[in-house]
């Protein structure tokens, strides 16, 4: 176990979240079982009461768990210089087999607390709580992936060995690696911006369509696309964006951007990327509650906003790749 | 602009009118925060430059330092032996180095004596380090002797004082000739204390070293890389142990924090009833309350960062400096390059802010659920 201000930080969050989750866990369970919006009892008055304390905590810890994936992956990095063999995240990461599904945990975390929140949003908007049910129900839910992503993490932290012989990135997010990541480094450059393109433009417009138009078909039309976009930006990030970045045409990884010695450029890449495609979940996540009488008007609304920012989100993220692909020297595709 | 933001001015607008109706409470809070925030960052700031400035001081020491061990001890190189190394593919220089310890019962320090070739350091005259020479009161041209361990004595012209920009380096150091080393130690003629060897490119470094043991399985490589996790791995530890001491003021604070925020006076209660009764919600008063909690926390935050920054950069860090640099009779003076590294401003940041928040979120609550007939009666 590495004795890290930045580990000790990341894990007293995770635990943290699981706790306040934990304390909310009865109360959810008694808002699921007995709450009853037209009555007028002393219990309800209580309860009513309570949710203003557990949605705040609750979002609290969530807010959280969103700057923590940031923490976690800049933390990451870092730790890269302790090991022999690693050269950055990967190298982290890899240092044993709880790196990864530590770092994957945390993104999931990440966007079903994104969603969690805009559901929050929209119902603290509305006057009757419309939501309530259906919020607390998803704390449950929740409280399983928060809790996997501190054993996760706790298992990965303490496990960390500095005499560990790690393997670098070259080796991973290498074009003849037999994995998924291999794989979409692999993709050849020309049919990948293609993809990367299309995808992003398409998200894009999408994105604008909803902002303007807010109906439910094309909010969860967003979602998806928002989602698919994420996987298509990751795989144009592995299979050019980083080597023009990096301006070497074998260097695949996603993580060496972070580095210093690239102007942290990653950082410009991923913040945008992740807020987009939170974003479009979370719009995707309250159109089912379009239907409900008082949400009438606010859905449409808060999606709307979600959507511009989904847009914004993934326009900027292209811009900014583009501009490192031209402003770098790699000549990749030959004209 | 728009009405969300309308309405986030006009709710801090009101929060800071609030918070300078009763100074003298808030600010005893925001004392005891921004010192908190200081001595944690004091506490990171410092650490952080010391591994930065131990990077850049190894960034000049040679790849790769080979020992040569009998019976698991550092024992001296014999002649003959760095011609068997022989050639190795990527090692661009080797050379023997000559060097030892030297116990000045004067000072009752330990001086490191280091031979360099006649080009730089004639026979008879020495390059001593800034501290040795402050603490002894040597200049130019004065002349010292030392007692060497088979009892003669040996005088010595000092030819100059090593730059105090080496001083982190050269704090105990005596340069001298190789004769005068050999002559000095009684050191046996084509013996060398240990092999420097430096590498051009950094991802050989390993390799070489696993040629060297192939080739002498007695010897043991020192590499620089390993030297730098070492250092990295001893500061980070240090920082750690003290950031576990301080968790107790950390949890100090929380429970301050707690007291404050849950201690409304009358005056505020029925502060709160009037809101409320007037038609704010109890979303509203928790909105305002942490927006009065945010405010707090970024001043402290900004004053305890600023002020921790003055003191380790400018006035040396007087208050870790025992637990965080060591020490040693002859303790080189070095003045800190200021480095501010994210992560560390982001580690601080969760480690004062998180449970201020935490901390005060219970009382808000109890604050804002405060029904208004029942404080305005």
């Amino acid at each position: 176990m590495l004795f890290q201000p930045a580990i000790i930080a990341l894990l007293l969050a995770a635990g943290l979240a699981v706790l306040m989750l934990l304390l909310a866990t009865p109360f959810a369970l008694q808002v699921i079982r007995r709450w009853d919006m037209s009555s007028g009892s002393e219990f309800q008055l209580m309860l009513e009461r309570r949710t203003y304390l557990f949605s705040t905590l609750v979002s609290f810890v969530l807010v959280v768990q969103l700057g923590a994936l940031l923490l976690f992956v800049f933390n990451a990095d870092r730790l890269a210089a302790m090991f022999v063999g690693a050269m950055c995240a990967v190298g982290a990461l890899n240092v044993n087999e709880w790196g990864f599904p530590a770092l994957i945990a945390q993104m999931i975390v990440f966007f079903l607390a994104a969603a969690w929140l805009a559901i929050n949003h929209v119902d603290t908007q509305a006057r009757d709580y419309p939501l309530v049910r259906i919020k607390y129900g998803l704390l449950i839910v929740l409280l399983p992936f928060l809790a996997a992503s501190l054993w996760l993490q706790f298992r990965y932290f303490s496990g960390l060995k500095a005499n560990v012989i790690t393997s670098c990135c070259g080796s991973m997010f290498s074009t003849e690696a037999e994995s998924i990541a291999g794989d979409l480094s692999a993709l050849p450059p020309l049919p990948a911006i293609w993809l990367f393109y299309t995808t992003m433009v398409l998200t894009t417009l999408l994105a604008l369509w909803h902002w303007r138009r807010h109906g439910a078909i094309s909010g969860g039309l967003l979602a998806l696309l928002s989602a698919a976009g994420f996987i298509v930006a990751m795989t144009g990030v592995l299979s050019f964006v980083s080597l023009y970045i990096y301006e070497h045409p074998h260097h695949h990884c996603p993580f060496c951007i972070l580095k210093p010695e690239y102007d942290y450029r990653g950082y410009a890449l991923y913040l945008p990327l992740f807020a987009a495609t939170a974003a479009g979940l979370g719009a995707g996540a309250i159109q089912t509650f379009a239907r409900v009488a008082s949400l009438r008007a606010i859905v449409p609304r808060v999606s709307a906003r979600l959507a511009a920012l989904t847009a914004a989100g993934f326009l900027l993220f292209t811009v900014v790749a583009t501009g490192f692909v031209l402003a770098s020297n790699l000549i990749l595709i030959e004209h | 602009m728009s009405p969300w933001l309308e309405k986030q001015r006009h709710l801090i607008d009101f929060t800071l009118a609030s918070l300078a109706r009763r100074k003298t409470r808030n600010l005893g809070l925001l004392v005891v925060y921004t010192l908190l925030v200081f001595v944690l960052a004091s506490l990171t700031l410092y650490s952080n430059a010391l591994r930065s400035e131990a990077k850049y001081v190894l960034a000049g020491s040679p790849e790769v330092i080979l020992q040569r061990m009998v019976a698991g001890r550092h024992d001296l190189i014999p002649p003959g032996y760095l011609e068997k190394i022989g050639r190795i593919r990527g090692v661009q220089k080797k050379e023997g180095r000559l060097w030892g310890y030297y116990y000045d019962p004067v000072l009752k320090a330990n001086y490191t004596f280091m031979a360099r070739p006649a080009s730089e350091v004639a026979d008879g005259s020495i390059m001593v380090g800034e501290a040795l020479a402050r603490e002894r009161g040597l200049a130019r041209n004065n002349t010292i002797s030392f007692r060497s361990y088979s009892g003669k004595l040996f005088s010595f012209e000092v030819a100059a004082v090593l730059s105090p920009d080496s001083e982190l380096l050269s704090a105990d150091l005596v340069l001298l000739s190789e004769g005068d080393f050999r002559r000095f130690f009684e050191y046996p003629d084509g013996h060398y204390t240990d092999i420097a060897l430096s590498v051009a490119n950094p991802q050989e470094v390993r390799n070489v070293a696993a040629k060297l043991t192939a080739t002498l399985p007695d010897s043991r490589p020192i590499l620089r890389e390993e030297v730098q996790r070492t250092y990295q791995s001893v500061f980070d530890w240090r920082e750690g142990i003290l950031l576990t001491v301080l968790a107790g003021a950390i949890l100090a604070f929380a429970i301050l924090a707690w007291e404050k925020a849950s201690g409304l006076s009358a005056e505020e209660k029925r502060e709160i009833g009037i809101l409320k009764a007037i038609g704010w919600e109890t979303g509203d008063v928790i909105r305002m309350k942490i927006w009065e909690g945010l405010l707090i926390s970024l001043t402290a935050f900004l004053g305890g960062f600023l002020a921790a920054y003055v003191h380790v950069f400018h006035f040396g860090a007087a208050v870790f400096t025992p637990v965080l640099k060591g020490w040693s009779v002859l303790y080189p003076k070095f003045a800190l390059v200021p480095a501010v590294d994210g992560l560390q401003v982001a580690t601080l940041f969760f480690f004062t802010v998180f449970p201020y928040t935490a901390a005060i979120l219970v009382p808000i609550w109890r604050a804002a659920i405060t029904d208004p007939d029942a404080v305005m009666r």
